[in-house]
């Protein structure tokens, strides 16, 4: 009960700071929008008992990353608006097939999953990690049966790593 | 109820309380401590030897008049003190005072990486005020500030990982109770971890050496050059809980928080007779005294050389350090 | 930065890095008084920079027209405000070299002595706001702990702590009091302890010596060519000391050295100083060993009436070279034309080619490091 409020109320704070964050006419608004966006992300993962995801969520999204945005949007001083283009619906139409493909995805999610009731098999964790905290239980996974994605995930980070360097560079 | 509520209720309250005072008798200590330094009494006039001056400074700021430039983005401007004070304060939930449970509010098991996570909020407060302010010292400052924070965050970061290495987890309880059970505090296990994280706390904090987002003979105040008031107060008291923040942090990480000295040598066992708060709170002290000090000798760094001790100096050798601690974890 | 985008013609980019401009002063607290610079920054380089003067401009080289030539004294002190005392031995020098007037070799020593101690009052001011300038807060309060002892040395002389008055055409308008040569010594024994504590906090700590080393290197040709003077001609090597080239008062009895720099950057112009300090202690030493018994006032004539003639007379201040230039057309008992030239001003013209590339927080460490004083500046 107590969960479902929490849960619905999050929900109702994440969309509407999501839509707070595209029509703010302000940049640096919609910038602050999306940290307090993603506070309340984290805050719905502590309500699924996932801790450290909430965590690294705050710390790498909220704490690193919408920083640098800010930061950008601060710098970068926005002039003028864009110029608008002759037809200002061209992107319309790929928004359209966009959402259209996302609801449809959704839709197909609540179909499946409703399809195959699972009522008390919720602890989906494996038997030998039973006992561990969440964050022994990922990163065991990660080194584990999810090695190879994670290894190509951090070859990815670090080519654009390397990459922001050379770009930056050769501007100087 | 009792328990789950009423409980952590009372004992949030009282922690709270007990934080903002701390932080006004911080402000007092320091400047008490540099105005010994520089031969100098400090305040004096307010209570014998100046003692009351702690709560008769917050009572000047709470009833000065509230400025806010007219340019000034007003909701950012009302949102950025807040959000530099609310981080500083949240930490403290996962801070254990002592052994016993009644000392904590709580003990999360990923206590050290939310302490992390909370504090690197606080660099919005920084930001944001300066660009809320619609002026350019400020601006400049935070962006000072920003660019600081987030390297020396790495910097810190990283060199957690190593201590999370050596204590093999990342609750604050359990974190002083692997070094009981080594019997020796990690300041001897990691030397250069503890020395990193201060220095890195002292720029985290923007504390001299490191304290350019306020550079006062730069940039006039930096940040808060259009704040008064309350809402200036706000972003004092952030700054000092910071530091109590950090102090704790690196007492509870590098110096055993409430264990006394050598906890596994019986010979001592007589220093068990002082409560382990107590030793916490010493340990704290100590660290609150040296940043202090620090602030009274040191000139202040410039931006370019700050970043470089940054990213050159302290990330490669936090990375070493983590490198270290892995390869002798193993082999051990 | 929005202020600057009607500026900005039409064709220019979205995106386009502007240069911030910024106005430092004349309210700031590291501007040393009512200087205004108006930086143009790139990032937190400057780009450039207009050097504003003019804020405390008072008129004193004209009002000193309209003064009899005794009460100018004390308009001189009111230029240089932390070094009264040499700018009073330089405006009487200058008009006691224009009426030929013998003045006392007591009334000499004495007034080495004066300029001597006012040095270092004016130096403790500098180091002082020099390293509070760059972060070094203690520093200050140490300087100004030890600017007091010379303060109360110049109350017991004359009364006054800020703007002396305290000489006059022909020598001295009283005798040191009874046991000040004793009290003299003793600071300059408690000076001498002192130095070695600034030391210690600044001249090996390698913060200060990153902020400082390398910052505002100005080279011996470049600071002759914009007519630096004092301890920034100094530090970029150039031996120049009104002291030593054209002795006055009584500097040519004594022993003492000119320190020079090598590099010209602000960590040597800061070395220079704090040697100029032990300096003082010598020079004011010997004066008072050799102080010679006698008269502290010449013959002077009862109504001050130099003949018509000019002349021009410099000495060493704690900031540079100060000199006077006064005409007299034999008639009236006011100069008729009365020029001051000022380290200070002379100094601040090398603050513009000194800050340009260099960062922000290293402006307040240049300005600092010019050591200029804005009453004098603008006069």
């Amino acid at each position: 009960m107590v969960e479902a409020i929490v849960f619905y109320t999050l929900a109702v704070l994440i969309l509407g700071l999501g839509v707070a964050v595209i029509t703010t006419p302000k940049t640096v608004h919609s910038v602050v929008f999306l940290v307090l966006n993603f506070l309340c992300v984290a805050v719905l993962y502590i309500v699924l008992r996932a801790e450290f995801l909430a965590v690294i969520q705050v710390l790498v999204y909220a704490g690193g990353i919408v920083v640098l945005y800010l930061f950008v949007v601060m710098l970068v001083n926005l002039k003028q608006a864009p110029e608008a283009h002759e037809d200002p619906r061209r992107l319309a139409r790929l928004g359209l097939v966009l959402s259209g493909a996302v609801l449809l995805e959704l839709a197909g999610i609540v179909v499946y999953s409703f399809g195959r009731v699972t009522p008390a098999s919720a602890p989906a964790a494996p038997g030998p990690l039973t006992g561990m905290g969440n964050t022994e239980e990922l990163g065991w996974l990660l080194y584990t049966d999810y090695l190879i994605p994670f290894e190509v995930a951090s070859v990815l980070l670090l080519v654009a790593m390397v990459g922001a360097i050379v770009l930056a560079r050769r501007q100087s | 109820m009792l328990d789950t509520i009423v409980i952590p209720l009372l004992k949030i309250a009282v922690l709270l309380n007990a934080v903002l005072v701390s932080v006004t008798f911080m402000v007092l200590l320091e400047r008490k401590v540099i105005a010994w330094a520089q031969s100098r009494l400090g305040p004096m006039r307010v209570g014998p030897y100046g003692v009351l001056q702690a709560i008769a400074d917050p009572i000047k700021l709470m009833i000065k008049e509230d400025i806010r430039p007219v340019r000034a983005d007003p909701m950012l401007f009302t949102l950025a003190p807040i959000l530099s004070l609310v981080p500083a304060l949240v930490v403290f939930a996962v801070v254990p005072f002592g052994g016993d449970e009644l000392f904590y509010v709580t003990d999360i098991n990923v206590g050290l990486l939310f302490i992390i996570s909370v504090t690197s909020i606080g660099v919005y407060g920084i930001i944001l005020a300066g660009w809320a302010s619609n002026s350019k010292y400020p601006l400049l400052a935070s962006l000072r500030a920003s660019a600081q924070l987030i390297s020396y965050e790495i910097a810190v970061t990283m060199t957690l990982v190593s201590v999370i290495l050596t204590a093999g987890t990342l609750s604050m309880v359990g974190i002083v109770e692997a070094q009981q059970q080594s019997g020796l505090w990690f300041a001897f296990v990691q030397p250069v971890a503890f020395v990193l994280v201060f220095i890195g706390g002292l720029a985290e904090t923007n504390r001299a050496p490191f304290d350019l987002p306020e550079a006062e003979q730069e940039l006039t105040g930096g940040f808060h050059t259009e704040y008064s008031g309350m809402r200036f107060a706000l972003f004092f008291l952030a700054e000092y809980a910071n530091i109590i923040v950090i102090s704790a942090v690196v007492a509870i990480l590098f110096w055993g928080g409430w264990l006394r000295p050598f906890p596994n040598v019986e010979a001592l066992a007589f220093l068990d007779l002082i409560p382990g708060w107590i030793w916490f709170f010493g340990k704290m002290f100590v660290f609150l005294y040296i940043f202090i000090w620090i602030r009274a000798t040191l000139p202040r760094y410039r931006y370019d050389q700050l970043m470089r001790l940054g990213w050159k100096v302290l990330i490669p050798i936090a990375i070493g350090n983590i490198v270290v601690t892995g390869v002798v974890k193993v082999l051990l | 930065m929005t202020g600057q985008a009607a500026a900005a013609p039409a064709a220019a980019p979205i995106f386009d890095t502007d240069e911030l401009v910024i106005n430092m002063g004349p309210q700031h607290p590291s501007t040393h008084g009512v200087l205004r610079l108006v930086l143009r920054l790139d990032g937190e380089r400057v780009v450039d920079a207009d050097v504003v003067i003019g804020y405390i401009h008072r008129g004193i080289e004209k009002l000193s027209e309209n003064r009899d030539w005794t009460q100018i004294i004390l308009l001189t002190d009111r230029m240089d405000y932390v070094a009264a005392a040499t700018n009073n031995l330089g405006y009487c020098e200058t008009v006691e070299k224009l009426m030929e007037i013998e003045v006392p070799r007591r009334a000499r020593y004495v007034r080495t002595v004066l300029a001597e101690l006012q040095r270092m009052a004016s130096h403790c001011l500098w180091l002082g706001t020099h390293a509070m300038d760059i972060g070094a807060m203690t520093v200050l309060l140490y300087a100004f702990r030890e600017r007091e002892l010379v303060l109360d040395l110049f109350e017991d002389y004359c009364g006054a702590r800020l703007t002396y008055n305290s000489m006059r055409i022909g020598g001295l308008p009283l005798d040191i009091p009874t046991g000040w040569d004793a009290k003299v010594r003793a600071f300059c024994d408690i000076m001498e302890a002192k130095i070695p504590e600034y030391e210690e906090l600044l001249t090996n700590n390698r913060i200060w010596l990153e902020r400082t080393r390398g910052i505002g290197v100005i080279s011996a040709d470049d600071a002759v060519g914009l007519g630096l003077c004092g301890p920034p001609l100094r530090g970029s090597g150039v031996y120049r000391d009104v002291r030593k080239d054209e002795p006055y008062a009584a500097y040519d009895e004594f022993e003492f050295d000119v320190p020079l720099g090598t590099r010209g950057d602000t960590y040597d112009r800061y070395l220079i100083r704090l040697e100029e300090f032990r300096q003082s202690i010598r020079i004011i030493r010997q004066a008072l060993d050799g102080l010679p018994e006698g008269p502290v006032m010449g013959k002077v004539p009862r109504l001050i009436k130099p003949k018509a003639g000019e002349t021009y007379h410099a000495i060493e201040s704690p900031k540079g070279e100060l000199g006077y230039f006064i005409v007299s057309d034999g008639r009236a008992t006011n100069p008729y034309r009365f020029r001051v030239r000022p380290p200070s001003f002379c100094n601040l013209q090398g603050l513009r080619p000194l800050i340009v590339g260099h960062l922000v927080a290293d402006v307040v460490a240049l300005i600092g490091t010019i050591d200029i004083v804005l009453g004098e500046v603008d006069r």
